[in-house]
């Protein structure tokens, strides 16, 4: 297990390499000149000589980029040009917000989308299947930005159940989190709840038809049994590859999810610094993301060799 | 290597067209009746039929109501303000008195186009890509890293940078939604085109002597198409979704050009008096997507059965 873990984080190395190189790369593909598009079209040469040097980009492009790597190294991802902070600063501030949303969403759709897929198994081509693989189509269509807008007509606007948006923090009053972060969670989770719903049907569906579940039925087991233990146990492992995807999609939707409720979370910080050319937060942003969903992805993997002991032994 | 010697060259040369020509002539007639059996399953496929009718409509819908109404997308009217959609204003109209079924339709004229421009860019470079780092070993490590890099970022968060980056307009959209998109089809490609290579029919071009061009071009590529048709349509929903986010941003065409993003955008405000200018874009995005998840779905299970796990 422990070479298993080694393997895999070395595994990984190229990739953040790479992840860093083409983050680098994206701030130097801003068309025209940075500091004319930042200042704006009074600035005197020297205020903008003054915001190429703040960038660094009066440097040549290699000093530029080993700068760019030891700074990485050291932890620091630049400064933001509106918010006068460290970009990992602005960005842990606003992180838990993003991930109690983000956590209460994965919540939500583990539990809809492996209910609702393993449902529709045990039941196919019954209603109970055509309705959940229905609502599974529906939430792979449906943009959540919209379901969002949607659901704050109904739910706020009409109802007055909910609130239209903010965000209260968990340790402070957690059922006041909870009003606010329902609907930013339910419209977050659907797409991925489709996603999961259709890949655990189509996996149970070939699990169930095992000889060994065969057995288990034929010696008597409670279908409870059966399900549970025979046949989710086998199931999980393809499941648990998508829970990767399912992770990177939850984060990027957190983006468009967090502008719709106004929840000042990393999503729109990330949003307001687009509207702001804040060029150094959006790369930072981008990499710290990215670089979140990767170690993820490693602990997926690691859980993955963890749940079948093939992968374990063959990797070595 | 083909025609290396002057006395095997003319050999070498007859050999491959022979070979070219009997592939062409067995496989041509049994492909020709294989591809209307393909036609007649897809027929069959009760979400495909669902899906192509919905996308015709979509499409014709795009094509048509621009011409027949007269409402223009952009004028504004204050009289005919905040217009519940009835029977002077089919889907009503916006804060600014303009046709929502006009914008619409606008807006999907633009989401097609761009639908379709990302789909051509995957095609070409997708396909490209693929099949070289599935044939030539040599490139397939370099290139294979770098692919597995850009899809290590969250697809719709480095369209969103990469727009960002570039600034508004529709063509950075396109430019950075094939940026996210080409490295998963030419993964997809390249996993098909491993395979292929080792097949018999390709050794024996190989040995035929046929080059390398010839050999991706048209022993290879043909038999990896399915899995790449069915990749693309689901890519067109993606593509499709992916600008609806950047323009509701503020990425992309900039208002007054109507997009399905930034009408909601501009909606937003008006929620409560007038939701409907949200919910028809967000309605014909929704449909559009479905429209094309159910198309790929049919073809996912009629063109590549291995990747139908269960019907």
């Amino acid at each position: 297990m422990g070479r298993v873990i080694l393997r895999r984080i070395a595994g990984a190395i190229p990739v953040v390499l790479l992840v860093t190189l083409i983050t680098f790369g994206l701030m130097r593909l801003i068309p025209g000149d940075v500091s004319a598009a930042l200042a704006g079209v009074s600035a005197t040469p020297a205020e903008r000589e003054q915001i190429r040097h703040n960038l660094g980009l009066d440097q040549p492009v290699q000093v530029q980029l080993v700068r760019w790597y030891s700074d990485l190294l050291h932890g620091d991802l630049g400064r933001s040009l509106f918010l006068g902070q460290p970009v990992t600063k602005a960005t842990f501030e606003r992180l838990p917000v993003t991930l109690s949303i983000s956590i209460y969403s994965l919540i939500l759709t583990l539990v809809l989308g492996l209910a609702s897929g393993i449902l529709a198994a045990m039941r196919q081509n019954t209603w109970v299947d055509q309705a959940a693989m229905i609502f599974a189509m529906l939430g792979i269509s449906m943009p959540n930005f919209w379901i969002g807008l949607m659901m704050i007509v109904l739910f706020s606007v009409h109802l007055g159940w909910l609130p239209t948006g903010g965000y209260i923090p968990i340790e402070q009053d957690f059922l006041g989190w909870l009003r606010a972060a329902t609907m930013p969670a339910v419209s977050l989770a659907l797409l991925q709840v489709g996603l999961l719903a259709r890949i655990t049907r189509s996996t149970m569906l070939e699990v169930l038809r095992q000889d060994y579940v065969r057995t288990a039925r034929a010696k008597g087991l409670p279908s409870y049994l059966v399900i549970g233990k025979h046949a989710l146990a086998n199931a999980m492992i393809p499941i648990v590859t998508v829970v990767g995807i399912i992770v990177s999609l939850l984060i990027s939707g957190s983006v468009v999810t967090e502008t719709v409720f106004s929840i000042p979370g990393v999503g729109q910080l990330l949003t307001s610094a687009i509207l702001n050319r804040d060029y150094p937060m959006i790369q930072g942003a981008l990499l710290f993301v990215t670089l979140l969903v990767v170690g993820i992805n490693i602990a997926m993997d690691i859980a993955y060799a963890w749940l079948d002991p093939r992968v374990r032994y063959d990797g070595g | 290597m083909p025609g290396s010697t002057p006395a095997s060259g003319t050999t070498v040369a007859e050999s491959v067209a022979t070979l070219d020509r009997v592939a062409a002539a067995t496989g041509f007639a049994r492909r020709n009746s294989a591809r209307w059996d393909t036609v007649r399953r897809l027929w069959r496929h009760r979400s495909f039929k669902l899906g192509l009718a919905l996308f015709a409509i979509l499409v014709l819908s795009a094509a048509f109501v621009p011409m027949i109404s007269d409402a223009d997308p952009t004028k504004l009217s204050m009289r005919t303000r905040f217009v519940p959609p009835g029977a002077e204003f089919l889907f009503g109209t916006d804060n600014f008195g303009r046709s929502a079924l006009a914008r619409v339709a606008y807006g999907a004229r633009l989401s097609l186009m761009i639908g379709t421009s990302v789909v051509v860019l995957n095609a070409i470079f997708g396909a490209l890509l693929g099949a070289l780092s599935g044939y030539f070993p040599r490139l397939d490590n370099p290139l294979m890293r770098m692919n597995d890099a850009l899809m290590a970022f969250p697809p719709v968060l480095l369209a969103i940078a990469v727009a960002a980056v570039l600034g508004r307009s529709t063509i950075n959209v396109i430019v950075a939604l094939a940026i996210v998109y080409v490295p998963r089809t030419a993964r997809i490609v390249r996993a098909s085109v491993l395979v292929i290579r080792q097949m018999e029919f390709v050794q024996a071009a190989v040995a035929a002597g046929a080059g390398h061009w010839r050999i991706l071009r048209r022993h290879i590529l043909p038999n990896a198409m399915a899995p790449l048709i069915v990749q693309l349509s689901f890519l067109f929903a993606y593509a499709v979704l992916t600008e609806a986010t950047l323009s509701f941003l503020g990425l992309g065409a900039e208002p007054p050009t109507p997009t399905w993003g930034n009408i909601m955008a501009e909606g937003r405000q008006y929620m409560r008096e007038a939701p409907w200018i949200i919910a028809i874009p967000g309605g014909a995005l929704a449909l559009t997507v479905m429209a094309l998840n159910l198309l790929g779905d049919g073809l996912r299970d009629v063109l590549d059965p291995r990747l139908k796990i269960q019907q």
